[in-house]
């Protein structure tokens, strides 16, 4: 048991704990909190991994954009524990059965995985300069559509959030 | 336990160090709290803080005293737990930024030990700063929204959203400067603006990058929720704000994890923009001096800079007016990230053309 392993459990009992805590808590800012937190234990796996730049990258977007939004949208729409809508047994039924499927579907992934070894030693290989040149050598191609695709997405949501011309005209005048 | 077996001396050293650092910006931030009612008691014609002390100097004492022995009172209808996290969010995410400023340079003992004036010298170290930068909305937000109070909860999202447009032009106005140094380490970004003149330019970043400079200060603005950028807190419209509930120490920490927020950002604009703890004829000063006595002189200059910023700040609070909620939005998304995304082309194209790198 040294350093990497005592850090490596606790993170990930912080992992599940917590990402136990986003579905278990009634009141859905304690969730948004709890997800939080299990980004933050994921990025401690990264720095683990000597993944600096995907570690900080996870907390910028994830922890520090994306659930900011998230936030905002549970803030305005005023969800409390007491109007959360009740489900019907039915869906409740369906609700278990798709997820033991998806269980058992992650169960034989995991069988037929072949288990990675990282080489803890080596200190360079997430740097961001290492990052840089294998995105734009070697997978210069599906980096580029993807951030095509971004693009695109993007400018669909500006369109739709756009107001149509007779408000816009209405609200101007 | 022979696996934990740790060097006890650098344990020592950065405990010490870190130590010195909070104390220092909690000083530093407290002495704003003054600088900013005299700054503005000048520029206004009046005399400001002057009952406590030589000069009010014992007023942010007097402050904090009174703000300790106010009565707790936390909202019959907020939600507990978040509401006292919201603060404690606020000071954590202001205090940590500070760990991967550079103070000064190396100082090398006679046994040949490097003490390192940097709490961390992390690799991808302006990105930990915009990691720290974007959780600092959470203080704010959780505080406003548990508040129950709809003047607050108006001014959180106010907040959240200010500081999400921002960050973006302020990510693009960066990567123009990172394109031109090659490294994220805020160390390296230091050493690389050595002195003041060299090859037959300014070594500053300021002077390389000047468009991005004004960028890059006109977000930290927003971020800090200062004036005129400080929509989140203004009078007129929200009473008071996000802590309009808040009371006692709790609304102290608010108010002074503002102040440091102020020096911590200033002192990373300097180090970013201003050469850091570099000066004009270092080089021969380095060697007239002892090296302790150097290290010293360098931190004592980037402290001093980064009061120039905070003094700054100050000035434009007390001479612009706020902006409108709606000009904001549109000075952050249709000007500001346009023009950096220019001002990153242009530096593109002339590292490609001129330098040929």
């Amino acid at each position: 048991m040294n350093i990497y392993d005592i850090l490596f459990w606790v993170l990930s009992a912080t992992a599940v704990g917590c990402a136990l805590g986003v579905i278990l808590s009634r009141n859905p800012v304690t969730s948004v909190l709890f997800l939080i937190l299990t980004f933050f234990s994921i990025s401690g796996h990264y720095l683990l991994m000597n993944a600096q730049f995907l570690a900080i990258v996870n907390i910028i977007v994830y922890a520090g954009a994306i659930m900011v939004l998230f936030l905002f949208v549970i803030m305005l729409m005023n969800l409390n524990a007491d109007v959360e809508p009740q489900k019907g047994q039915l869906v409740q039924l369906a609700g278990v059965i798709s997820g033991g499927v998806l269980f058992l579907v992650l169960l034989a992934a995991i069988k037929t995985a072949v288990p990675v070894t990282v080489d803890k030693t080596s200190i360079d290989i997430g740097l961001i300069a290492n990052l840089g040149k294998v995105l734009f050598k070697d997978y210069v191609l599906p980096f580029e559509i993807s951030s095509v695709l971004f693009l695109s997405s993007m400018v669909g949501a500006v369109v739709i959030g756009k107001k149509e011309d007779g408000v816009a005209a209405k609200a101007d005048a | 336990m022979l696996l934990l077996q740790i060097d006890t001396a650098l344990i020592l050293e950065k405990v010490i160090l870190i130590s010195v650092i909070l104390m220092g910006s909690l000083g530093i931030a407290m002495y704003a709290t003054w600088g900013e009612r005299k700054v503005a008691a000048i520029m206004q014609d009046r005399i400001g803080p002057n009952r406590a002390g030589p000069l009010g100097l014992l007023q942010p004492l007097a402050d904090g005293l009174k703000l300790f022995f106010k009565e707790e009172i936390i909202p019959d209808r907020s939600t507990r737990l978040i509401f006292i996290l919201g603060p404690c969010l606020a000071m954590l995410t202001a205090l940590m930024t500070s760990a991967v400023v550079p103070w000064g340079p190396d100082y090398v003992t006679e046994t040949g030990r490097h003490i390192t004036f940097q709490v961390a010298d992390i690799n991808i170290g302006i990105l930990f700063v915009f990691g720290v930068v974007s959780l600092g909305v959470y203080g704010v937000m959780l505080g406003g929204w548990a508040s129950n109070n709809k003047f607050s909860l108006l001014s959180a999202i106010r907040a959240a959203s200010q500081a999400i447009s921002y960050e973006l032009a302020m990510g693009l106005s960066l990567i123009a400067l990172l394109m031109m140094t090659g490294s994220l380490s805020l160390r390296d970004i230091v050493e690389q603006q050595h002195g003041f003149w060299a090859d037959g330019y300014f070594t500053w970043n300021v002077f390389k990058q000047p468009l991005g400079f004004i960028i890059f200060l006109t977000c930290a603005f927003a971020e800090l929720n200062r004036a005129p950028f400080d929509l989140p807190e203004c009078e007129s419209e929200l009473n008071m704000g996000y802590h309009q509930e808040y009371s006692s120490m709790k609304l102290g920490f608010y108010l002074f994890a503002e102040y440091i927020n102020l020096f911590v950002s200033s002192s990373i604009i300097i180090t970013l923009y201003f050469g850091g703890y570099n000066f004009p004829f270092m080089d021969q000063v380095a060697g007239a001096v002892h090296p302790l006595l150097f290290s010293i002189i360098c931190i004592l200059v980037l402290v001093s800079k980064a009061v120039g910023m905070v003094l700054f700040f100050m000035f434009v609070r007390w001479t612009l007016p706020r902006f409108r909620y709606d000009q904001l939005m549109k000075l952050g998304w249709k000007s500001l990230i346009p023009i950096a995304l220019i001002n990153m082309l242009i530096t593109g194209v002339v590292i490609l053309w001129i330098f040929n790198k």
